[in-house]
């Protein structure tokens, strides 16, 4: 399969002397990145693939069928456990979403007593370690009594996304001069005026962009959520994890691809927004 | 404006979400004005169809959570999870539950089905009358095979432990890194009690296991049923349950009851200690316990699940098929020689030295 390639390499440095090292470069370089794409890409493909088998042996193709997709929307405990994800991902990204933007607002634009630390300990909760962040969390909500559940697991996902948030709304804040806000108070906006006038239209690809990241870590985060959850607030990753045990279905393929589709479209959704924003900034 | 029009929708997004949540959140979180029960059990390990049964029957809602290993059970529980009302340990777990006073005691006046309980499984060792649980579904230790090696199941200890027969799969044989499993299969294999505390005969089985030590390839307690799979292995000592869920992934996989014998595991329903502190809980968790163990509930999850029930009339609610599986339903005079790891005391000690001696050499 690599020696034709070759060969065309070499006939056409023979054409081109003192460019060969390049061309083979070239070729070595696609090669790499073919497989380096394949090795990314490829399991997911597969995922997909398998979505549509008519077998429930991933070792054996029997032909495509939504037979999986069917099973899927039939299975309560699965849609229960979309249910609970979506509900914690959706209530975390828009808590965490509101407070990540104000904080960076607050750093960026304000001077006050504890800016420093707080600009420091906002990376605390992206460096902590998973698993020691649970520990913390559960014995805090141990200490003040609370049962766990929803409430739980939807204040520590707003507690460890607000930093996420927070990071990608600052570097958008960056890139806004601050004279714009500036010529508006001038102009006899007050702040608020030229926060929602100026500010936050400048400011939104920033913030669609914190809370597609935020949705997306909250919805596939298994560590703390094992951890802080309870009673009827099992999470879809906790459910998969749990069928590893009595048996992974291809209706986990099914979930799965229906997931990236529509992760997929949110990105796109937010790439779209972002472009109209640029062109209107 | 445009970007109005953004903010508006994004808002909207925000606020759908937000309504989600909270419809979303009400039915479970409000426990007051509708009767719930909090069921934490093995992930597609009952029949779903039971629970808008249970809910016909009695009005309950049962809410299901799945936790993926015994250990995440315990864990989760001692974190200090409170809520669940019934859960589903397996036998040894329901030994260490007991022991931490995690588990409340079951009133067997309330589950009127208790008489259907085969007598096999009334009387387990590590709870014994049946004090605290119910078994739910039972299983055995015995051997994972591939049919591509096969015409027939390796339904014989020999294959593992006679030497001639364990060179065929020389470094591809794994046992259970657990010196009860592995010393008692031994000893079933020599025509004796897994639970005998006589050290020449738990010498006799250590010699039978050094014998083969050149052909083992592991011992291996947790991935076993992986290895089968991919080929590592070829004949395993494991756990029912393990090689089923291999079985789904590859049809070859299958299981094979040894005829000499074999050790029998249990899964059993149980009521937490804080539901059993509840009277209002304590009654739904009873009668969740006793609907499950109804024959033709108990027969419907056997259907589902592929696992044998211990109710031993439910008999004619499942399947033939399932009835004719043996890897599932021995045959009578092989399910009479399936015995409990009971508890022996001291006598542990011999088994751990012979089981140092084992792994060491």
């Amino acid at each position: 399969m690599v020696a034709p390639g070759k060969q065309a390499t070499l006939s056409r440095a023979e054409r081109l002397p003192g460019v060969p090292a390049i061309r083979i470069g070239n070729v070595v370089l696609s090669a790499y990145s073919l497989l380096f794409y394949l090795f990314i890409y490829g399991p997911i493909l597969i995922l997909i693939v398998y979505s549509f088998n008519g077998s429930r042996f991933p070792t054996r193709w029997a032909g495509f069928s939504l037979e999986w997709y069917h099973k899927l929307f039939q299975n309560r405990a699965m849609g229960q456990a979309l249910r609970n994800s979506l509900i914690v991902s959706s209530s975390s990204t828009a808590i965490s979403t509101v407070i990540g933007t104000m904080v960076s607002v607050a750093i960026e634009r304000y001077r006050f007593r504890g800016r420093t630390p707080l600009d420091a300990m906002l990376f605390l909760p992206i460096i902590i370690p998973d698993i020691a962040m649970a520990i913390m969390l559960v014995a805090f909500f141990g200490l003040i009594h609370m049962s766990l559940g929803f409430v739980t697991i939807i204040i520590s996902h707003v507690a460890f996304n607000i930093s996420f948030v927070a990071i990608v709304v600052r570097s958008r804040m960056t890139t806004i001069d601050p004279t714009l806000e500036e010529a508006a108070n001038d102009l006899y906006a007050n702040e608020w005026q030229a926060f929602w006038r100026i500010t936050f239209p400048l400011l939104l690809p920033g913030i669609l962009g914190g809370a597609l990241l935020a949705f997306t870590l909250s919805l596939d985060d298994y560590v703390i959520t094992f951890f802080t959850s309870g009673p009827g607030s099992t999470t879809l990753p906790l459910r998969i994890y749990g069928m590893v045990k009595t048996g992974i279905t291809p209706e986990v393929n099914a979930i799965s691809t229906l997931m990236m589709a529509a992760s997929l479209m949110l990105v796109i959704l937010s790439l779209w927004i972002q472009g109209k924003g640029d062109a209107m900034g | 404006m445009k970007i109005r029009h953004l903010v508006f929708v994004g808002l909207l997004l925000v606020g759908a979400a937000v309504l989600l949540a909270a419809c979303g959140g009400g039915p479970a979180a409000s426990g007051d004005s509708e009767e719930v029960l909090y069921f934490y059990n093995w992930s597609e390990y009952i029949e779903p169809e039971l629970f808008d049964k249970f809910k016909e029957e009695t009005g309950i809602s049962v809410i299901e959570d799945t936790f993926s290993s015994n250990e995440d059970l315990l864990a989760k529980l001692q974190s200090g999870a409170e809520g669940y009302d019934v859960i589903v340990p397996s036998d040894y777990m329901v030994d260490q539950m007991i022991d931490l006073d995690m588990l409340a005691e079951l009133d067997h006046s309330k589950i009127t089905s208790i008489g259907d309980i085969d007598p096999s499984f009334a009387d387990p060792p590590f709870d014994p009358g049946m004090a605290h649980c119910l078994p739910y579904m039972w299983g055995t230790t015995g051997i994972g095979f591939n049919w591509n090696d096969w015409d027939e199941a390796p339904d014989s200890w020999s294959y593992l432990f006679e030497p001639d027969l364990a060179a065929n799969f020389a470094g591809r044989i794994s046992f259970l890194d657990d010196s009860r499993e592995t010393l008692g299969a031994a000893l079933i294999y020599l025509g004796y009690d897994p639970n005998t505390t006589d050290a020449a005969q738990i010498e006799e089985a250590k010699n039978v296991i050094l014998a083969i030590k050149p052909y083992i390839a592991a011992f291996d307690s947790d991935s076993y049923e992986d290895n089968l799979l991919s080929g590592e292995f070829g004949l395993v000592h494991g756990w029912s349950g393990d090689i089923f869920t291999a079985q789904l992934e590859d049809e070859n996989i299958d299981y094979a009851i040894p005829r000499e014998g074999a050790v029998k595991w249990v899964d059993n329903l149980c009521i937490t200690a804080d539901a059993g502190a509840d009277p209002a809980r304590y009654e739904r968790a009873l009668k969740w316990i006793d609907f499950l163990n109804q024959p033709e509930n108990a027969g419907a999850n056997t259907n589902f699940v592929w696992y044998a029930t211990p109710n031993m009339n439910a008999t004619p609610y499942i399947d033939q098929e399932i009835l004719d599986y043996e890897a599932v339903y021995p045959p009578e005079e092989v399910f009479n020689k399936l015995y409990w790891l009971e508890p022996i005391g001291d006598a542990l000690e011999i088994y751990d030295r012979a089981w140092t001696e084992i792994t060491s050499q």
